[in-house]
């Protein structure tokens, strides 16, 4: 029998507070994709972080093909032939792809690594240009950068840390066929995601983190996504309830050819963007992270100050040199996508993050004096509406898991019974439990008048969520489209258009 | 080869505690006294005898708690004010530079009007220090807001401008004309100086100011909206621009107030214990005024008491001086003993030491 090529026997993990990992057993065998799944915080990172080196365990055994190893650090696990590709790539954005490169390597002579580079790229099909600047690449490209950069160093094991979350569509597709291809040469892929289905088409097995301890180990095809899902939440889902969309006349949002410059270097300026949103209906806005998302929901919100052209209107009324108090006085709010230190105050309390952006328009103020027995009364019906799991409304923010926070501050805001709400990545990073309320939520809002608009890179929460679907692309945004008759393969195509030409795609798909 | 090394590095705590955040001061104090105590044995002097007449015998006295606490003023002021700006993130280092300036806009009704009996050439003088002061720290606020000019910087400077500004005013324009020729200002008529209340004592108007004010500014930082705000904005400048805190009226807001309380506290000085504007009018309250700010945890009740315990050392050192025969620069010293002691506390409330071993492969 050939040994297994990476053997975990009994790792355990502790951390002050929180047993992160707790007798993990884990054999991944040689030419194999096997997936690592679990909802945020079920100690996925933290076992990949020891078979890379950053962690060590504090109990349990890592075999090598067959053999104990001790992996001090990452330059120990690269010379045992294990490679990492992270989700947040270790890129330096001013450089080439070249240099990128190079830096991660022993010092050598560049027009050999040159040559090297674009033999293991063209092997893989991973088109790369040695010599453009990463700020100006797409996050497919910057991932083929990491995967090659890999590569080079000839690992037997990879390990891909939610490698499709950046994709589109086609792009996650030529990233399968470049790890089968890796796969046959008899590699092994150790590959972490939440997204049942391409594990379900791309991975032989399967196990399955809950809670910090290893709960199933499963061939993937043998289960459908559901069954997958209730493994990992540790019970029943309930899919989306399908709603009756009766867009009304009145609009709460009209954006009109608003262009606003970036305020961060190499950032995506927001150009001649156009769309409303009615009253009693979702539109969704997809796109890959950094094309212009957070842009443009700052220019929403008028935090950054008002755009070079363009305008906005909220009921009806200009707002476009209105401050974001304003705004909300008329009637909108607005979900950042940062929660800890914009959306929220690490260090304040529920009851103070209430006041936050509730404090003007639900009138806790009178003279410049805060009421405070207002506005705890305020937080407590939060508390109890949207189940937010704290100690109690003076727990610190950052005492919250993201998904009980993210509910907090979707209920603060819904609670003020909006005109318009803006959300960006409602349920990024949140489990599916908090992540159905908050639609569920979203969708009795406008169910009762109010207009949504949703930023989401998450394609399957875009299209269960909203009544039309509009994609932002390098800061343009194509126009909006009825759900029912676009296709996410038509969705994808322009999240990966370059060459923008407006709804051009959407028309001809 | 591998190559192993050993080395301290400081780990985040998870949760700092808030009972430590007021322990350090406490400690910061006892260590200081402790290595006060050292010093003094170093210099050949009773440890016991020096740190009493350094830290007890100010406080053994009526005049002694007097003085105490007209020494505490100013500092206290100073303290709340620059409290304020550091919640928010606004460093104004220049809290000197703007006593001065509220010295010396506040005294320009006493000198033109040396004669006056009306009065409301007080409340006129008041108005004008904290306006001094105001607009001593309004360049850095302007520069700051326009230009995002690095605030430490230019308020520091200025401290020097306006100290070779009141230089100037004093040995030229405004030198008293019956001053012998020594560098000082016509001396106030006693309408343009502050009541004192108790004969024998120095303890007068601006001393009770300098007590009620920090009470007035505790409530308005826990109960109003302006508190909050400059909460947010100290902790969360993205969640304070999203809520619609605006920058510029907090980095406008912030400083207005430490150069008003700095100016205030500046004229205060010159209409009471002095009486007169004279070259050197601060012992350095604006840099000490830091050490205060720090030492009450940056909360108003604490400027409060940091101000009269830094206010100690002060009478202490100058009681040293007569009885002990100590340098006047150990005063000095203990006020930055006490900095260093406070400062490594808190690094170590918020994060602990830790032996980490780093293993180098040679390629």
């Amino acid at each position: 029998m050939i040994p297994a090529l990476l053997e975990l026997r009994g790792i355990q993990k502790i951390f002050p507070g929180c047993i992160a990992n707790d007798d993990i057993d884990l054999t991944i065998a040689p030419g194999e994709i096997h997936a690592l799944l679990g909802e945020n915080g079920a100690g996925k990172s933290t076992l990949v972080k020891m078979i890379y080196g950053v962690l060590r365990p504090d109990q349990g055994e890592i075999l090598w093909r067959g053999k104990s190893v001790q992996i001090d650090n990452p330059a120990s696990a690269r010379a045992l032939g294990i490679g990492m590709v992270f989700q947040h790539f270790s890129l330096f954005e001013s450089m080439t792809t070249l240099e990128n490169v190079a830096l991660a390597l022993p010092a050598q002579n560049l027009d050999l690594l040159r040559a090297q580079l674009e033999k293991t790229a063209n092997e893989y099909g991973l088109k790369l240009h040695p010599d453009r600047y990463v700020y100006d690449l797409s996050m497919g490209e910057r991932q083929r950068i990491e995967i090659v950069r890999c590569l080079l160093q000839d690992p037997k094991l990879i390990i891909l840390d939610e490698p499709t979350s950046v994709l589109t569509p086609q792009e996650s597709d030529v990233l399968f066929e470049t790890l089968r291809k890796l796969v046959s040469e008899g590699r092994s892929i150790l590959y972490i995601s939440h997204k049942l289905e391409e594990v379900r088409a791309l991975c032989g097995q399967a196990t399955i983190l809950r809670g910090g301890k290893r709960v199933d180990n499963c061939v993937p095809a043998e289960e459908t996504a559901q069954s997958l899902a209730e493994k990992m939440i540790g019970r029943r889902v309930e899919p989306l309830q399908n709603r009756e969309a009766s867009i009304l006349k009145q609009k709460r949002l009209i954006v009109s050819n608003l262009s606003k410059r970036s305020d961060e270097l190499h950032g995506t300026d927001i150009q001649d963007v156009t769309f409303t949103v009615h009253a009693g209906e979702i539109l969704g806005i997809a796109g890959i992270a950094g094309n212009g998302q957070t842009e443009l929901m700052a220019a929403l919100t008028g935090e950054t100050g008002p755009p070079q052209s363009g305008s906005i209107e909220i009921e009806t009324q200009d707002v476009t040199a209105m401050t974001p108090m304003d705004r909300r006085q008329l009637g909108a709010v607005f979900v950042p996508e940062e929660r800890i230190g914009q959306a929220a105050v690490s260090n304040l309390s529920l009851v103070q993050n209430s006041f936050l952006t509730a404090g003007k328009r639900m009138g806790f103020v009178s003279a410049g004096i805060i009421d405070w027995s207002a506005v705890g009364a305020y937080t407590g019906h939060i508390l109890d509406r949207f189940d937010v799991r704290a100690t109690g409304q003076n727990a610190l923010a950052s005492s919250l898991s993201g998904g009980n926070l993210q509910k907090f501050i979707v209920g603060r805001e819904i609670l003020q019974a909006p005109q318009l709400i803006v959300v960006s990545q409602p349920t990024w990073g949140v489990d599916a439990g908090a992540a159905a309320a908050i639609h569920e939520q979203i969708q009795e809002l406008v169910a009762n008048g109010a207009g949504a608009l949703v930023i989401s890179q998450d394609l399957d929460e875009i299209f269960s969520l909203c009544d039309r679907i509009a994609v932002i692309s390098q800061g343009r945004l194509s126009t909006p489209r009825p759900a029912a008759e676009i296709t996410t393969e038509a969705v994808g195509l322009l999240m990966g258009a370059s060459n923008h030409a407006s709804g051009d795609v959407l028309a001809n798909a | 080869m591998p190559l192993e090394m050993s080395l301290l590095t400081l780990e985040a705590r998870a949760t700092p505690s808030v009972s430590a955040a007021w322990l350090s001061p406490l400690l910061a104090l006892t260590l200081t006294a402790i290595t006060g105590a050292a010093i003094f044995l170093i210099m050949g002097k009773s440890p016991g005898i020096a740190l009493y007449i350094y830290f007890v015998e100010p406080l053994t006295s009526w005049s002694g708690l007097s003085e105490v606490l007209v020494k505490a003023g100013p500092l206290i002021l100073i303290g709340v004010g620059l409290s304020i700006g550091f919640r928010a993130g606004i460093w104004n280092i220049g809290a000197e530079g703007q006593f001065i300036a509220g010295a010396l806009l506040g005294s320009a009704p006493a000198i033109f009007f040396y004669e006056s009996v009306n009065p409301l050439i007080l409340p006129l003088m008041m108005l004008l220090g904290i306006l001094g002061g105001m607009g001593w720290a309004a360049i850095p606020a302007i520069l700051k807001a326009r230009f995002n000019a690095n605030e430490i910087l230019v308020s520091l400077m200025l401290v020097y401008v306006a100290e070779l500004l009141l230089i100037h005013l004093v040995q030229g324009p405004w030198r008293n004309p019956q001053g012998w020729g020594f560098p000082g200002t016509r001396m106030f008529p006693d309408a343009a100086l502050l009541p004192v209340f108790f004969a024998g004592y120095r303890i007068h108007l601006g001393t009770i100011i300098a007590i009620v004010v920090p009470l007035l500014v505790w409530f308005a930082l826990a109960k109003t909206q302006f508190g909050f705000q400059i909460q947010v904005f100290g902790s969360a400048p993205l969640a304070a621009r999203h809520a619609g805190i605006g920058e510029k009226r907090m980095i406008w807001v912030t400083l207005m107030i430490g150069g008003g309380l700095a100016g205030l506290a500046g004229v205060i000085e010159a209409s009471s214990t002095i009486g007169q504007l004279v070259p050197k009018i601060s012992p350095g309250y604006g840099f000490t005024a830091i050490i205060v700010a720090f030492l009450g945890r940056l909360h108003p009740v604490g400027a409060l008491l940091a101000g009269i315990a830094i206010a100690v050392t002060y009478i202490g050192g100058e009681g040293a001086q007569i009885s002990a025969g100590l340098p006047k620069a150990v005063t000095g010293l203990f006020q930055g003993i006490i900095l260093f002691y406070l400062l490594a506390f808190d690094l170590l409330t918020r994060y602990r030491l830790t032996r980490i071993t780093i293993s180098k492969n040679a390629t």
